[in-house]
């Protein structure tokens, strides 16, 4: 089920260090990760922990300060923002967005329209959709122009459970029948869709990385979300060796603090994806006395002032 | 036909008014009603550097609206004080240091009304080949680069990320817009410019269904304010400037009192819409 791109394949996007840094304060940096086409990879982290940064950096929105992104020669990107407001004044339909920076055929806006499941809304204002229908709108709109990289910052925002299921069953959908790579967003700390190849947890930098657990046979899951949802959600466990204090300062688990967090500052261990485990719905979690994820941790010394920023 | 001045006016006011359409859309779109505004005003110190140099009034006019909005662009980016706090320090900083200068020049005789409230009805053969030959350039730019305006005007990261660099779009549109104020200082004035940019385009809002309705709509509904305008003037005896915005506020009045056909109004749907 899970996709391993091999190394022969040329990536359509890898990153090497790369930090991007706003007035003087790093929003993110050290973040390596590369998208094989078919490949997905999922972005995990609280708020302000660069997720969208680090995926603007990828496709050039924003300029790296530091380390180096590449680009496949002629990259097609379908892009998803997380924020995106049309102001009323200006009369836009689906049917319009649809062609917003490419021409396209009407053939391909149906086909993008039909799968996203809004035909029906293709005469509608955008302004009058709701969030979920607006969502799908900007989803069929990256889709239609057939890209080679999908980069979907938080798609399922504003959308119900069921609706969530749906779109994440569609996005599998999308990179089976499409082979592109896609970037994926999600404000989910612990879920994650099921398809994900690489799941990378950011808080200013990469906190850790693996793959989701595949937990769709545990009973107790199934019984919480339903067949469906099993197939297409997983648990991601954190594996992090280091604790973010509340002043921004990091803890590693050998207890040195340091002003950040680097792969290369020698703090680390080697960390292995804990693999596909399927056992209790409970998650499996190895950490420190404080992880930095919003789990409870009562007993430690930090306090729950610590949780602040991953919380 | 173009011997009599009553003619000349209308050629020139609906050239001007149809290449002030599609432009006054992206205003709208874009809320840079008041951005307009403090470039049209900047005008006027435009105006006093050419008597004050002997140079080329348009080019001066142009080079001065540029000039005011690329230094918005740098104010906006150094972010000490908010866009709406800088637009009307310039605004009013230009107009006025324009009023200056030209008060110093007492060598030189201005017809200050005419540069405020415009002058349509002394425009000259010249005048009515530079709007027509202006508008036709700015209007070609316009339908070049109308896939990056629109899909910048809606989300500049989008653009971006998807290979349409909005920071150049957004550049044509600023040098467009000056250009656009040159021209139009002679017709309605700068105080009145930029209701020519805004109320056709707001107007034609509530009969469109795309942008690119809304922006021929504009330029129709424009066009139709300064025929109506310059005949209700010669009729009134009134300023000409001046009943051409009241012309054209009349059909945003008018279009008001009509059904709504997209239910674009919506209001809710403006404060969600809000973006700087």
């Amino acid at each position: 089920m899970l996709q391993t791109p091999t190394k022969t394949v040329q990536p359509l996007v890898s990153l090497a260090g790369v930090g991007v840094r706003r007035q003087g304060r790093w929003l993110v940096r050290g973040v390596e990760f590369s998208i094989a086409p078919g490949e997905i990879v999922t972005l995990i982290g609280p708020n302000g922990s660069g997720k969208s940064t680090t995926a603007k950096a990828a496709i050039g929105v924003l300029k790296a300060d530091e380390g180096t992104v590449e680009r496949k020669a002629g990259l097609k990107v379908g892009y998803v923002p997380q924020k995106l407001a049309v102001d009323w004044t200006m009369p836009l339909t689906v049917d319009r967005l649809m062609t917003l920076t490419s021409p396209l055929k009407g053939a391909e806006i149906d086909a993008a329209l039909e799968a996203t499941g809004i035909r029906h809304l293709a005469r509608a204002e955008v302004q009058h959709l709701s969030g979920g229908e607006f969502q799908r709108a900007l989803l069929a709109r990256a889709i239609a122009r057939k890209p080679d990289l999908l980069v979907l910052d938080e798609p399922v925002q504003g959308v119900d459970f069921s609706g969530e299921i749906a779109l994440y069953d569609l996005i599998k959908t999308i990179r089976n029948t499409t082979g592109c790579g896609i970037l994926l967003i999600s404000h989910d700390l612990h879920v994650v869709m099921a398809e994900t190849d690489t799941v990378i947890c950011l808080n200013g930098h990469v906190c850790c990385r693996g793959t989701p657990e595949i937990v769709s046979q545990s009973p107790e899951y199934l019984k919480l979300f339903g067949a469906r949802a099993g197939q297409t959600l997983a648990f991601y466990n954190h594996n992090h060796d280091h604790t973010h204090l509340p002043d921004g300062r990091v803890q590693h688990a050998d207890g040195s603090i340091t002003d950040d967090c680097r792969p290369d500052d020698g703090h680390h261990v080697e960390i292995l994806p804990t693999g596909g485990k399927a056992g209790p719905m409970r998650i499996v979690h190895t950490h420190g006395p404080n992880c930095g994820c919003d789990h409870d941790h009562s007993a430690a010394p930090v306090g729950s002032k610590g949780e602040r920023r991953d919380a | 036909m173009l011997d009599d001045f009553f003619m000349r006016a209308l050629v020139a006011g609906v050239g001007l008014a149809i290449t002030a359409g599609p432009l006054g859309c992206f205003v709208v779109w874009r809320r840079m009603a008041y951005f307009g505004d403090t470039m049209a005003h900047s005008a006027l110190l435009g105006v006093a550097l050419s008597l004050l140099m002997d140079f080329n009034l348009l080019l001066s006019v142009f080079i001065v609206a540029a000039a005011i909005s690329m230094l918005l662009l740098v104010l906006q980016k150094r972010g000490t004080l908010s866009t709406d706090a800088l637009l009307g320090i310039l605004s009013h900083a230009t107009l006025a240091i324009g009023l200056v200068l030209v008060s110093f020049m007492t060598w030189v005789r201005i017809d200050l009304v005419g540069f405020l409230f415009g002058d349509i009805l002394a425009v000259s053969r010249a005048d009515v080949d530079l709007v027509w030959g202006g508008g036709i350039l700015v209007t070609f730019a316009i339908v070049w680069m109308w896939r990056p305006l629109i899909a910048s005007t809606v989300n500049p990261e989008l653009a971006e990320a998807e290979g349409l660099q909005p920071e150049r779009a957004r550049l044509a549109f600023m040098l467009l817009m000056a250009l656009v104020i040159a021209i139009a200082m002679k017709i309605v004035g700068i105080l009145l410019i930029t209701s020519l940019l805004i109320i056709p385009a707001a107007t034609a809002r509530r009969f469109s269904t795309s942008p690119e309705i809304m922006a021929v709509l504009a330029s129709v509904i424009g066009a139709l304010a300064v025929v109506g305008g310059l005949f209700g003037s010669l009729k009134f005896d009134t300023p000409s400037g001046p009943s051409i915005v009241v012309a054209a506020l009349g059909l945003f009045v008018l279009s008001l009192l009509t059904k709504q056909r997209t239910g674009g109004a919506d209001h809710s749907a403006a404060s969600q819409g809000g973006r700087a």
